[in-house]
């Protein structure tokens, strides 16, 4: 795969992208600041629902079994994955046993996560994204870019090329236009899938009920017409009780959009019961580890208790420069940089904690105030115990040493201050020559897209100094 | 009310010693206009900082130990003219000695002395009217440790407010990071040049003609890039014009 810096040079540049990602991270952020500044004791609501979801995490393992035994109890079958694969590999089966061909599905970030749609088609499945921003993935044979907007690397001139050339549709760039354009290809797909997959906001485990909340009512949609509807659940989405939820739901869709709640709600029990007319006959539900339980015990735990409402996403000023491509996985923003490394291993992801400034505006806008600014320098901790460049290491650990000793700091800042004020025309430096004092590579770093000011030429000591003396 | 101290020790910064000698010269002229004794620990280097945000903790703490011991061999407040290396010592100091319980309680006694320079000005010594004057149209960039890490935010506001002819230009997105982060802008200079750029833009349509923050890593950034740009907008910590026209 390519590196985060190659990757960062494809889209920095990227007009479009710019963009788009402006306008809708914006919008996002500013609906969110609204409508979180509107809610009644928001910083109570925050710091309630903070502690309901580590409380789960403390407790994690008997949780899940009581949470089990609920859905159980409700009519649903329970199925446990270690990892992506035997998730996928559940249902397939289900699939294979019944002779169905056709599935929908509603947005799920963990079926993004295990590469479902891949798997089932390698099986032979029919597989149809019903979320609007999905089914244009879908199409465009693209990867989502945002947890809650799919396509917001995307302009809307964009989107109707897409379905101009994939759908044999005029062409036409107004929103509302797409939609329908959408609305009838899928609708039709809606009645004839057998089995409907979603993802789960959260599950309660005092009552084992999934909740899954969308904008566009095809949760609803995916959850009801089929006969058979699989709810694929990573571990950490459990809350406590009802009244968490309610928690849970007052802050999410504010933070993700700046809604109060999302347009659908969806609460779900189990398969249809006797009296009721709609519904699906079977309910399955995958609860997912890939990875999570190797998070649990380190550092990075808190991260666990995200909500996925995307809120650090769209105030994270290295996102809104990059967007989520960039990032290299499922996960992009804030979130990203510390899930990703976590399930599938630091050594390769490492670039990702590096990916900030550690300007802490994620942690300020966070409805359950993870502080993934510390979560970052944990992980450039565990970083640097992995293979770094041997100057690098040197150089720090020089900087160690030479902080602690003050005669031998002023001695190197003296000569590393002479040899810039050298090296500079007029108190600033354009690019390092390459030399064998200071490390060029990433000086030159600084003077790619800035100049260098020179060291003064008296430092403040030196100053103080003085002056003192002109006292005496 | 508390006595205020009369006397402070200036943690001066390794930025402002190395290149900015005179925002240093600024602080001590602000805090003796204002009757306050200065004094400079001549033996401190750096609070660490650049090693410990790299992921050199061991290394970062070595300077943070001796910068500790020095500064409790040390009496009364201790001022810093960085929301960045204050924010360091308060909290990411008792972070990196968290299980170091012999010495945890020297770090925790150093750390509440240390104020931000007009935290220090402000909440310590009751003063947001220093008597200063300056005809100019500054832009103020709130830095993120100095707003988020340490909550400062009406302190230096308010001492701005009192600067006589000083005109306050408003900045689009001011709560958006210049993206400095310290060695990530010479990291990645693709992200951190592009989210400065959109900040010097920002500062560009608010007509100031100065940038007055109270660090000088961001501070450095964004001149480096004014410079290459060729612009003449002049970049200012907070002491620099609070000292303006001081009698």
């Amino acid at each position: 795969m390519s590196t985060f810096s190659a990757r960062v040079k494809s889209v920095i540049n990227d007009n479009d992208l710019q963009i788009a990602l402006s306008k809708a991270t914006t919008k996002l952020s500013s609906g969110r600041e609204a409508s979180i500044a509107s809610l009644e004791n928001a910083d109570l609501i925050r710091d309630m629902a903070r502690r309901a979801k580590l409380n789960i995490l403390h407790n994690l393992d008997e949780n899940l079994l009581k949470f089990e035994h609920r859905l159980i109890d409700n009519g649903v079958n329970v199925h446990w994955a270690e990892k992506g694969t035997d998730a996928c590999e559940v249902v397939i089966k289900i699939a294979q046993k019944r002779g169905i061909k056709k599935v929908a599905k509603s947005k799920s970030m963990v079926s993004e996560e295990i590469h479902l749609n891949e798997a089932l088609i390698k099986a032979g499945l029919q597989v149809i994204e019903t979320d609007l921003g999905e089914y244009i993935v879908q199409l465009a044979d693209d990867r989502p870019s945002h947890i809650i907007a799919p396509i917001m690397h995307m302009t809307r001139h964009r989107v109707g090329e897409i379905m101009h050339r994939h759908l044999n549709v005029p062409y036409t760039d107004d929103i509302k236009e797409l939609a329908r354009y959408a609305r009838e290809k899928l609708r039709s797909e809606f009645l004839s899938a057998e089995i409907g997959i979603t993802g789960a906001n959260f599950g309660v485990v005092e009552t084992g009920t999934i909740c899954i909340v969308t904008n566009e009512g095809n949760a609803r949609m995916v959850t009801t017409l089929p006969k058979i509807h699989i709810v694929i659940m990573s571990l950490e989405k459990l809350v406590p009780t009802l009244a968490d939820l309610d928690l849970m739901l007052k802050i999410l869709a504010r933070s993700a959009t700046g809604q109060k709640l999302t347009s659908y709600t969806t609460l779900i029990h189990g398969p249809k019961v006797d009296e009721e007319n709609v519904g699906p006959e079977e309910v399955h539900v995958i609860l997912l580890d890939n990875g999570r339980t190797g998070i649990f015990g380190s550092e990075q735990a808190e991260i666990l208790g995200c909500i996925r409402c995307g809120a650090c996403l769209n105030i994270c000023p290295v996102y809104k420069n990059i967007g989520g491509h960039a990032y290299g996985d499922v996960y992009p923003g804030p979130i990203g940089s510390v899930l990703t490394p976590g399930l599938k291993g630091l050594l390769e992801w490492k670039d990702l904690p590096y990916a900030s400034s550690l300007c802490g505006a994620c942690k300020d806008v966070c409805p359950v105030r993870l502080d993934i600014p510390q979560m970052l320098l944990s992980l450039r901790k565990n970083a640097i115990k992995e293979k770094i460049p041997f100057g690098l290491k040197i150089g720090m650990k020089g900087f160690g040493i030479i902080t602690a000793y003050p005669g031998l700091y002023k001695f190197i800042r003296n000569i590393g201050s002479l040899f810039l004020r050298l090296i500079g025309r007029d108190g600033w430096i354009k690019r390092f020559p390459a030399n064998w004092l200071i490390p060029t590579d990433l000086l030159n770093g600084w003077t790619k897209v800035r100049d260098f000011k020179v060291p003064a030429r008296k430092s403040f000591q030196d100053m103080w100094i003085e002056r003192e003396k002109s006292y005496e | 009310m508390s006595e205020k101290p009369q006397k402070i020790q200036l943690f001066h910064t390794c930025l402002v010693n190395e290149f900015y000698p005179e925002v240093g010269m600024a602080v001590v002229n602000v805090l003796e206009h204002l009757g306050i004794e200065v004094n400079v620990p001549l033996r401190q280097t750096c609070c660490g900082q650049p090693a410990y945000n790299t992921g050199f903790q061991k290394d970062a703490k070595k300077a943070a130990r001796y910068t500790v011991e020095l500064l409790s061999k040390t009496e009364g407040p201790i001022v810093i003219p960085s929301g960045s290396c204050t924010d360091m010592i308060i909290h990411q100091y008792p972070i990196l000695f968290r299980e170091d319980t012999d010495f945890l309680p020297e770090v925790t006694a150093v750390t509440k002395r240390c104020y931000e320079f007009t935290q220090f000005l402000v909440d310590v010594l009751g003063v947001s009217k220093l008597g200063a004057r300056l005809d100019a149209r500054a832009a103020y960039h709130q830095s993120c440790h100095l707003l988020r890490g340490l909550g400062i935010k009406k302190q230096p506001a308010s001492l701005l407010e009192n600067i006589e002819n000083l005109k306050i230009m408003t900045i689009e997105e001011k709560d958006e990071c210049c993206g400095f982060g310290g060695t990530f802008a010479a990291k990645h200079p693709d992200i951190s040049g592009s989210i400065m750029q959109k900040k010097i833009r920002n500062i560009e349509n608010s007509k100031a003609d100065m940038v007055v923050s109270c660090d000088m890593g961001c501070l450095m950034h964004l001149e480096g890039g004014l410079h290459r740009k060729g612009s003449t907008i002049k970049l200012r910590h907070i002491a620099q014009v609070l000292e303006a026209g001081l009698q």
